[in-house]
């Protein structure tokens, strides 16, 4: 889950990319008919497409993934196009599938996932894809906190886990050591958060704690790192009947805790989405729950010495702390292609697959590693060693899952996670207790719920 | 059929009716499973108390619009139609901003504005108020309404320039001989004469604040603190683009459109009396 700290630079690539996407979508129309017409009888590779939403330096590495595959055999050619954000890509998928030219493969966030497993007959299941084209396909290779997620009510193994992150904690060593605080010791618990908080404040720092992500780190990982239920019917796994529970008197002494550090100026709230990572890349912030792919960005960006830690819990709850919640994406394949090149997209999803390719990218970008195999790799390498804090995640996510705390896959979550961002935000202005801010963000988020059971009941 | 006919019916009644087809409809992101649910689109919206509440934000916020936006941009007119030396660089530079694209606009704004790295904010705290924007509604509504304007202002600005300089000399001068001030002189000759500029501004200031302003919010403030800033066509392109809901969103843009349907008559029933051609 990397993206541009500032969501308003996104916002403002957007509205460029916007304007030009016609153009280009009529040029590559164009260049696709001429290619067609003329090259046609001289290639026989097979070519797939895969949009995805990896800008930057994660470009790069997909770029280089399919170029990879493309030089390692004939076969098959994967074009790679980059089609914007997360929520950008997916609207556009939807557009081309309803003219009947989707991508082969599309690369679409966990929000999204509910919604690309209720459309039927939208997407072909990557174990039948695996299977038909008789490539080897084992998914308990993979990371089980990570399949899992994809995985169907009935085991069937719908999506490839692509890029996976997770919640973790991250902290300013500079900043810790200017106020007195141990950094080999990093808080752990929420009590040890507010009290370095209360130490970094007495010191003059301006903004202790912050957050990105504030639905996913404080509520949703939250919940699963305590085992409790975010959502009824194993957090919508089991489900479209599910229905929110995030107003549990743990998730309220919580948001309660939050709110009143926010007023105390413990806790400074830096906007929606990511908006809270730049506030600690530049040293802002002192401490800020966030996405473990920001490795990469805090690693080239920050002037400060930083560490990474598990994200806090509270002691005194029994089965704390568990596993935490995966964020990123996963690749789906499209329906209404042709045999050939499903094969070439199995082929393709093998290749994602091979241990060694799974360890350089989780080395580079600081998504998790998909495999187990990988990690081991990853592991015997010495790589955790010589980068410290790239284990966390890991470690916080190869754990055996409960029921509660699997994933959350909610169909409308787009709009559900809206829904808590401006109930949080009433919370931390002051405006709303705890209590009442979650209660009305279960009661309309539910209507999202409920909505989309009935909208998928066919 | 008049070219004209066919270049309205293909850009304006046929999406307004695909609108209005789709606003009767519930399907699912890929359109796999499409049901007519007739009015329960509607029906979810006049539940949904905090659609209701954004009929409130999005009035303030049209109404603060349209009365800063016209009155700052005939005030800047005036001045620029006296300026003697230079007054085509004035004029390109008043025009400016309206090349700028909204998001963009919304970027700038929210760049100078931001609660930790604006200039404009460094320098409200020196004079000691603390802006917010992010947990302050006040603020964010004053963020938007700023930029919302300000992208409107050049265009305003032209218009009324064009006005200003279609007023006969003969008539200001003979004002001026009969003894009256230039603030006389302005509210009685000046100002009538340009109110068909003023009247046709309104409509589109309106027009402007309703339909136009969804990316100045989505850069500013996405809506937020809570739904402070969530004006009605905000939530149409959230709900549409984002949520990808699109029954949800298409009734909301019929209930938009018969808003500013309405509210366009009104104006032409009551306003435009005191208009003098």
């Amino acid at each position: 889950m990397i993206r541009t700290g500032l969501p308003a630079l996104s916002t403002l690539l957007t509205a460029t990319r916007r304007a030009t996407g016609v153009l280009s979508t009529l040029a590559s129309t164009l260049t696709a008919a001429i290619v067609m017409g003329f090259a046609a009888p001289a290639a026989a590779e097979v070519e797939v497409q895969w949009w995805h939403s990896m800008g930057g330096a994660l470009g790069e590495w997909v770029n280089g993934l399919a170029k990879d595959f493309n030089d390692s055999q004939k076969e098959f050619k994967v074009v790679p196009t980059f089609k914007g954000t997360y929520d950008e890509s997916m609207t556009a998928a939807i557009a081309a599938f309803r003219a009947g030219n989707a991508p082969h493969i599309l690369q679409v966030f966990e929000v999204g996932t509910a919604t690309m497993m209720a459309s039927k007959g939208v997407v072909v299941p990557v174990g039948k894809v695996m299977k038909d084209a008789g490539e080897k396909f084992d998914p308990s290779a993979y990371v089980p906190a990570v399949a899992g997620y994809y995985t169907s009510p009935k085991g069937e193994m719908l999506s490839l886990p692509f890029n996976s992150s997770t919640t973790i904690f991250w902290f300013n060593k500079d900043a810790f050591k200017a106020a007195g605080i141990d950094t080999a010791r990093p808080p752990t618990t929420w009590p040890e958060v507010a009290l370095a908080a209360a130490k970094l404040k007495a010191t003059g720092h301006k903004c202790p704690f912050t957050t990105s992500w504030e639905t996913w780190t404080q509520l949703e990982s939250f919940s699963a790192w305590h085992n409790v239920e975010f959502a009824t019917k194993r957090n919508g796994f089991n489900g479209l009947d599910t229905r929110l529970a995030f107003n549990t008197p743990l998730h309220v002494r919580h948001i309660e805790n939050l709110a009143n550090m926010s007023k105390q100026g413990l806790f400074v709230y830096k906007g929606r989405g990511g908006a809270g990572d730049a506030p600690f890349i530049s040293g802002e912030c002192a401490m800020t729950t966030g996405s473990s792919a920001m490795y990469a960005n805090v690693k080239r960006n920050a002037k400060f010495a930083f560490g990474a830690a598990t994200l806090p819990y509270y002691p005194d709850v029994t089965g704390a702390p568990q596993n935490t919640i995966i964020g990123g994406a996963s690749l789906w394949v499209m329906s209404g292609k042709k045999a050939e090149e499903y094969r070439a997209v199995a082929a393709f999803f093998s290749y994602l697959s091979k241990a060694d390719v799974q360890a350089k990218s989780h080395q580079t970008t600081g998504y998790l590693p998909i495999t187990m195999a990988a990690f081991e790799m990853t592991e015997k390498s010495g790589f955790y060693k010589a980068n410290p804090g790239t284990d966390i995640a890991v470690n916080q996510m190869i754990r055996k899952t409960t029921d509660k705390s699997r994933g959350i896959r909610l169909g409308n979550f787009v709009q559900i996670r809206a829904i808590m961002d401006e109930e949080l935000e009433q919370i931390w202005a002051g405006k709303k207790s705890a209590k009442e801010g979650l209660d009305e963000a279960v009661k309309r988020g539910n209507e999202q719920l409920e909505r989309f059971e009935s909208a998928n009941k066919s | 059929m008049a070219p004209q006919l066919a270049i309205v019916s293909i850009f304006f009644f046929w999406p307004a009716g695909q609108a209005l087809y789709q606003s009767l409809l519930s399907q699912d992101a890929f359109g796999t499973s499409v049901q007519f649910v007739g009015g329960e689109n509607f029906e979810r919206l006049w539940n949904d108390s905090t659609y209701l509440a954004s009929f409130k934000i999005t009035a303030i916020f049209s109404i603060l619009v349209s009365v800063l936006g016209l009155s700052s941009s005939l005030l800047l007119a005036v001045l620029a139609n006296r300026v003697v030396a230079g007054a085509s660089v004035y004029r390109s530079l008043l025009i400016w901003p309206y090349a700028v694209a909204p998001a963009i606009a919304g970027v700038i704004w929210l760049f100078l504005f931001a609660p930790s790295v604006g200039v404009v904010t460094h320098v409200l705290r020196e004079w000691g108020l603390a802006w917010n924007p992010l947990l302050d509604g006040n603020h964010a509504m004053a963020l938007i309404v700023m930029a919302a304007v300000w992208k409107q202002i050049s265009y305003n600005v032209l218009f009324f320039l064009a006005g200003l300089q279609s007023i006969p000399k003969s008539l200001i001068e003979a004002a001026a001989i009969d003894g009256a001030g230039p603030w006389r002189r302005f509210w009685t000759v000046v100002f009538p004469l340009l109110s068909p500029t003023a009247f046709f501004l309104l409509v589109i200031n309106i027009i402007y604040a309703f339909f136009d302003t969804f990316a100045v919010v989505d850069a500013a403030t996405h809506g937020g603190p809570g739904r402070d800033t969530a004006i009605l066509v905000y939530k149409v392109y959230y709900d549409g683009f984002k949520a990808l809901d699109l029954g949800g969103s298409a009734a909301q843009s019929v209930i938009l459109m018969a808003i500013v349907i309405g509210l366009t008559v009104v104006q032409f029933r009551f306003i435009e009396r005191r208009v003098h051609y």
